[in-house]
């Protein structure tokens, strides 16, 4: 008698392993979803196929942050359940097919995720995409620990706030060594700093003390982006789309050169400028 | 008095009282996340002192408390007796003479290792011991 040998998986397919990303921050609104969706964009522009997923499971976001809601039909829970597809339940996006968002449910609970289906599920995407990055809902309770789960890398983001810089160490405690935690300041304003009314990206570093990886200047214009669905990473041009290019870069393992500040007048109300980091 | 007209001088600068603020807030948290580091501790603390002078262990206090622009750890650790020679006061024990040997004049002594050269009477300046912020804190 033989034994039944198991079927050769494809090679190409056996090869992929994507990585597994989860934004992060402990406190809310200091842009985790814009984040995601930005370097979700970024990464995508790269060549990269790229899977959105939303964890913040009863507050849905990322899907009109992407511009996307209309075409959301199912969600992450379904999938989690069993009772729709993967494939089915994922939305592609307008401006670039290879990304993909797999938006929250709206009605549902994050106590209602398991947080071993949903290991197994971005274990399953990885074999998929390139990236699988995980928008993680603020706190540091359930929510959070699921969406952390799958993930074997961590991105924190951070406002220049003294709030937002302790839950950061707070939630930087909580991932341990494992997730080798990134930093991205968001919503700097370089005037302030220089005027010693904010923290600089120096001041939040020393007391978080992680690599950074990038610097994102407080850009009116994300509001205009958010208000149209239309991340701001999508334009051609701007120094704050350069950032999260320049971000993205860095996350696919690129030589990026350290963010720089470039204050710009603007206007009547001196309002300024972005940071970017060019590459070398 | 100097700090007085520091603070009556020099333009506030907000985000430097944001930095020093969370500094010092942080180490706080970080102090509350690993309470078994801080026994432990404690307990490697008050071994170095008994090496040296026989202490009352039931009765030593060991806080931390947060200063002015520091964190300190006190102690308070009664002394029960000094042996002649020095040295190995922990384990004769001779009549117990309950001297506070710590309390003279003041409520507390500095814990610091590295400070014993401060002599200061007045306020009882505490040093700051700031585990910094180094500490992993991976306690769940």
């Amino acid at each position: 008698m033989h034994e039944v040998q198991p079927e050769p998986v494809p090679v190409a397919e056996k090869a992929k392993r994507g990585r597994a990303i989860v934004i992060t921050s402990g406190k809310g609104g200091v842009g985790k979803t814009t984040t995601t969706a930005n370097l979700g964009h970024a990464l995508a522009a790269r060549g990269c196929s790229v899977a959105l997923i939303d964890a913040d499971v009863g507050l849905r976001n990322l899907d009109i942050v992407l511009g996307l809601e209309s075409r959301v039909k199912h969600n992450l829970l379904d999938v989690l359940d069993g009772t729709v597809e993967l494939d089915d339940a994922i939305v592609r996006d307008k401006h670039n097919s290879s990304l993909v968002l797999l938006a929250a449910a709206q009605t549902r609970e994050k106590d209602e995720v398991d947080t071993e289906k949903m290991k197994a599920l971005v274990e399953r995407m990885r074999e998929s995409y390139d990236y699988v990055i995980i928008d993680c809902p603020a706190g540091i309770e359930g929510g959070f620990k699921n969406a952390v789960a799958g993930a074997d890398e961590a991105i924190v983001v951070c406002t220049p706030e003294v709030s937002a810089v302790r839950d950061v160490d707070r939630v930087v405690g909580l991932l341990g060594n494992k997730f080798r935690p990134q930093l991205i300041v968001n919503r700097l304003r370089p005037a302030l700093v220089k005027k010693g009314k904010m923290l600089s990206v120096e001041d939040v570093n020393a007391i978080l003390r992680l690599p950074l990886l990038g610097v994102i200047a407080d850009e009116p214009e994300i509001i205009v982006t958010t208000n149209r669905g239309e991340p701001i990473a999508l334009r051609k041009d701007g120094a704050t789309a350069a950032a999260y290019h320049a971000i993205a870069a860095k996350i696919a393992g690129e030589d990026v050169a350290a963010p720089t500040v470039e204050i710009k007048e603007t206007g009547f109300f001196g309002r300024l400028g972005a940071l970017f980091g060019g590459a070398k | 008095m100097i700090e007085f007209f520091r603070k009556l001088f020099a333009p506030t600068n907000s985000s430097q009282t944001a930095k020093e603020r969370l500094r010092l807030v942080l180490m706080t948290d970080h102090l509350s996340l690993a309470p078994d580091m801080i026994e432990q501790m404690k307990r490697d603390f008050i071994d170095v002192i008994a090496k040296y002078v026989e202490v009352d262990r039931d009765k030593i206090e060991i806080n931390f408390e947060q200063q002015d622009k520091a964190l300190a750890m006190l102690a308070n650790v009664p002394i029960l007796a000094v042996n002649r020679n020095g040295g190995d006061g922990g384990k004769k024990r001779e009549e117990p003479e309950a001297v506070d040997a710590v309390a003279t004049g003041t409520n507390g002594t500095t814990a610091a290792p590295a400070l014993p050269r401060r002599k200061r009477r007045k306020k009882s300046a505490p040093s700051a011991v700031a585990p910094s912020n180094a500490s992993p804190a991976p306690a769940g």
